[in-house]
Formats: C-alpha cells, sequence, structure tokens
C-alpha cells in the first residue's frame, strides 16, 4: 500500500483521476493498526479498481487537519479528487464499514 | 458442522482473556472470540498505574502481556463478530457475521462497555472532528491546542493528565461544585498540581459548535444558568460507559434496566444454566482491569465445575436405562451419611435392577437447586432421564426400601 505525505499528497490523491481511498493512522493508534492489515488485504482485493493510500498523520499532521481529519481511525473516499465518503472514529471506522463502502462505490 | 468446544468465551478484554487463561490452564478445549482488537477499552487507556505488581504502565502495553500469556497457553483465538447466540439449550450455539459456527457446552460473556455519549448538539456532527472518546488515539493532533475534557471520573482525570503531554491547555468540565471530583484521590492531586489543566466547576457542554472542524463549545453554570462560549479545538469526552450488550436482548438472559447482565456475585452464573459474565457489561460495583480479570477467574472456574458436574449427571443419572436412584447427601450432614449406606445396601440387593447415583450438595448446590431439592438428605427416583418421585429424608425415611421397589415394580407410564 501506498505511503503518502504531505509532499506527495497533492499529486496521488487530489490529482488523481477514479477512485482513491486514503487509511489516516498513527503508530501510536491501536485501532488503526488492528485495521492496517485488513486493509491491505481489501487493498488487493480491490486494487485494480480503487487506489489505496495510507497517512502516518504523526509525520503529516497539518496535512491531517487540512483536510479535516481530527480523529483516528479515519477512512476517507475520493472520486476524481472529490470527497465522496468518510468513516471516522473506531466504533465507526471498522474493516466490516471499509469494506461496504468500498463494494457501494466500485 | 459446527466444531464443539467446552468453553466459548465473547470478548478479548481483561476479562474474556483471564478466563482464556483459567480455562487453558483447566485443560478445557476454549475458544476466544473477539471481533476487534484484544484489550477491550484498557488497550485504549492510556495511564494505567493500577494493576498490582505493573508499578505505572500503559494499557496498550499491559493488554499486550495479557495476549501473549493467552497466545502462550494455546487458546483458540478467533477474530469474528458474534451475530447470533442460542444460550437456552445444554449445546450452546454462537455464530459470527461472516457465517461461522460453534457449539459450547459453557459460555463466559464478556462483551464489555463503551463510552456514552453526551447526546448534545454538534457531538455526533463533530465526531473525528474534534470530538473524541479516546485521547491515546487522537492526543497528538492536539499538539500545542487547547481542549476541553467533559467528566470528572478516574477516566476523565487520568486521560486529561495524558492530554497535557500534547496539548497546550486542557480545560475540565465538572458538573459537581468546586472541589468535588468522582476521581480518586491520588488522580485529583495530580490534576490540581498539574499548570495545564484549568478546572470549569458546576458545568456541562450545552452544545459543540465549529465550521467543519470543532471550534468552541457551549457551556452552562448549572449554579447560575448562564451560557457561555469557549473557543477550543478538541472536546474530550469521559462520561461513563454503557454496557455492549444490545445483542444479548432476545436470548432469555436477564439484563438490568440499564443492559448490564445480572449474574450472581459468587459464581458469575447467569440466569441461564451453564453461561456466565465477566467484565465490564456485568451489574457490579467496581469496573478496573483488576475486577475484570478477578470476574474472568471466578467465571471460569465456576464454568469448569459446572462442565463436571455435568458430566457426572448426565454419566450417572440421566443416560443410564436403568432406574436410578439419586441420594442428595452431604459431608456437612451426618443423617444423609446412614441414608446414603442404607441407599447402597439395597441398590446392591436388588442386584443391577436399580442404580445409584450420589449426588453430593455441599459441592453441588446448583445440581440439587435444578431438581428442587432444598433440604439434605433427599433422594429422587429418576426413569430415562426424567425424574419420577422424591422425598425428602430431614426427618428420616424408614420406607425408603419399599418406596424405591413400588417404584420399580410398577409399569412406568
Amino acid at each position: 500500500m501506498l505511503e503518502v505525505n504531505k509532499e506527495t499528497f497533492e499529486a496521488e490523491v487530489l490529482q488523481t483521476r477514479g477512485l482513491v481511498a486514503v487509511d489516516w493512522w498513527s503508530p501510536k493508534c491501536d485501532p488503526c493498526c488492528e485495521l492496517l492489515p485488513e486493509v491491505e488485504k481489501m487493498a488487493t482485493t480491490y486494487g485494480d479498481r480503487i487506489k489505496f493510500v495510507k497517512v502516518n498523520v504523526l509525520e503529516n499532521r497539518r496535512l491531517a487537519i487540512g483536510q479535516k481529519v481530527l480523529g483516528l481511525p479515519t477512512f476517507l473516499f475520493f472520486k476524481d479528487g472529490e470527497k465522496v465518503a468518510e468513516l471516522s472514529g473506531a466504533e465507526v471506522c471498522t474493516a466490516e464499514a471499509v469494506e461496504a463502502e468500498l463494494k457501494r462505490l466500485v | 458442522m459446527a466444531e464443539r468446544f467446552d468453553l466459548i468465551i465473547v470478548g478479548g478484554g481483561p476479562a474474556g482473556m483471564t478466563a482464556a487463561i483459567y480455562g487453558a490452564r483447566a485443560k478445557l478445549k476454549t475458544l476466544l472470540i473477539e471481533k476487534g482488537r484484544h484489550g477491550g477499552q484498557a488497550a485504549s487507556t492510556e495511564e494505567v498505574e493500577n494493576w498490582p505488581g505493573a508499578g505505572r504502565t500503559t494499557g496498550p502495553a499491559l493488554m499486550k502481556q495479557f495476549r501473549e500469556h493467552v497466545e502462550h497457553l494455546g487458546v483458540t483465538t478467533i477474530r469474528e463478530e458474534v451475530s447470533e447466540v442460542d444460550l437456552s439449550a445444554p449445546a450452546k450455539v454462537i455464530r459470527t457475521k461472516k457465517g461461522a459456527e460453534f457449539e459450547g457446552r459453557a459460555v463466559i460473556l464478556c462483551p464489555g462497555a463503551e463510552p456514552r455519549t453526551l447526546g448534545v448538539k454538534g457531538e455526533g456532527r463533530f465526531r473525528g472532528k474534534g470530538v473524541s472518546y479516546c485521547a491515546t488515539c487522537d492526543a497528538d493532533f492536539y499538539t500545542e491546542l487547547d481542549v476541553v475534557v467533559v467528566g470528572n471520573g478516574d477516566a476523565a482525570v487520568e486521560e486529561a493528565l495524558y492530554l497535557t503531554k500534547f496539548a497546550e491547555s486542557v480545560t475540565m468540565i465538572v458538573i459537581h461544585p468546586m472541589g468535588t471530583m468522582d476521581a480518586n484521590r491520588a488522580s485529583q492531586e495530580r490534576v490540581y498540581a498539574n499548570p495545564k489543566i484549568r478546572i470549569v466547576w458546576q458545568s456541562v457542554v450545552e452544545e459543540i459548535r465549529g465550521d467543519g472542524i470543532v471550534e468552541s463549545v457551549i457551556l452552562k453554570n448549572l449554579a447560575t444558568g448562564q451560557l457561555s462560549e469557549l473557543p477550543t479545538n478538541g472536546v474530550f469526552i469521559f462520561v461513563g460507559t454503557v454496557p455492549k450488550t444490545e445483542w444479548l436482548t432476545e436470548t432469555g438472559l436477564d439484563l438490568d434496566r440499564r443492559g448490564y447482565i445480572i449474574a450472581d456475585p459468587e459464581t458469575m452464573a447467569t440466569n441461564l444454566d451453564g453461561v456466565f459474565a465477566a467484565g465490564d457489561a456485568r451489574r457490579k460495583w467496581l469496573r478496573q482491569i483488576v475486577t475484570a480479570a478477578s470476574d474472568g477467574a471466578i467465571a471460569a472456574c465456576a464454568a469448569e465445575k459446572y462442565l463436571t458436574e455435568e458430566e457426572h449427571l448426565q454419566q450417572e443419572v440421566l443416560e443410564p436405562k436403568e432406574p436410578v436412584l439419586a441420594v442428595f447427601w452431604s459431608p456437612a450432614v451426618p443423617a444423609s451419611l446412614d441414608l446414603l449406606q442404607r441407599a447402597e445396601r439395597l441398590v446392591a440387593s436388588l442386584g443391577g435392577r436399580v442404580k445409584l447415583a450420589r449426588i453430593d450438595c455441599y459441592k453441588s448446590a446448583r445440581v440439587a437447586a435444578r431438581f428442587s431439592v432444598t433440604e439434605v438428605p433427599a433422594v429422587v427416583l429418576f426413569e430415562v432421564g426424567m425424574p419420577v418421585d422424591s422425598r425428602a429424608c430431614t426427618e428420616g425415611f424408614d420406607h425408603l426400601e419399599e418406596w424405591v421397589v413400588s417404584h420399580i415394580a410398577a409399569p412406568t407410564a
């Protein structure tokens, strides 16, 4: 899964045609770390139809706040650079919820 | 075909993991089902200073040790969400969302609890946009920013202290009059001594406001009724918990008005035979990692005892094709020993037409209660697994021999 940061976010997400799923995580966030392997699996399953990237918010705090991400774990879904869906918080942002959103979007 | 286990534990927090440790050590074939990460709420609690022997540690670190301990003992662990249970029959069926099915002879429910929401305007809309229930997860965002903590219990106070490592300022909103908090004394002292923490007493949050992300909270002073607006970047809410038991409401399990599972505080047994409850979802007085672990240990030992009793009952009383004379005795009641001796002689004299079963009521009060035996000694006669007649023998039973013979001579209805 592609790791993006404040330098590459613009090109890899906002300037990308089609669907992009952005996993906002931090190594200190346990729910995020539990979710990550599941997301890696989904990236293999859906990778041909949707681009998966992840952002470590510890190193990209400004970028996160700029995207109005203020809680973890958060998933943002973009289509042609426009945000189309969002899941936020450990109770809401579960592997099942992410997969349901993927199925809806592709 | 559902895979069968002696013991199925639902929920992998401190209660469930401790139950798994005790189950595995009792050589029970144990399954632990956890839908997300192990450790429950403890896994998202940064500061832990009251787990004996660990000194000052963190929830995630402690829960990692729990998990390693469980894995080391060879407990089968699966990561799935339970969607459906049938707990009333002796063979309890657990189905998961992904469609797996398991059968357990005993079940321990440890679903835990989750943070309670405030229920104020803006709370839902700004979740993940400045409203948080997990300081460990989100504290980093607030480096050099200002945050509000709502609540004044142990969790609120400990998380407020943790947040001071990141935030520029932490303002606690406390519903009680000045000087009163629900948290333990030691933590309160640390709050008062921390220069980054400010306390707004006798006030509640009325509304959370912002434009895309949180910008302020509206506070109401309960003494004066006055409203004021406090600019802030984040709102951390720690106002107690609610049990995660909604999925259990139609199972016949006794829950209290607030949804907590009602279990016997001595054995963790619920109203359903072979079903036990442990941890924060149980109605209890103190909810801590150490009491969750205690619940788990008791529940697993009680489950083991239940399984042994059930096995004994099946083999000795319910399965034999011959009539069974069950003597409910107790080592603490001398008269019951005499009765037991008479019953032994009688059964021997009848040469295999009747079997004898000894039920020690001192050890198995539950089995006695199941067959409505309230006083020891007592005798119950079973035919093909059903009780057909019983006698309390506290005043002695001179006609035991005739009573038994009359039953086995008579044709069974």
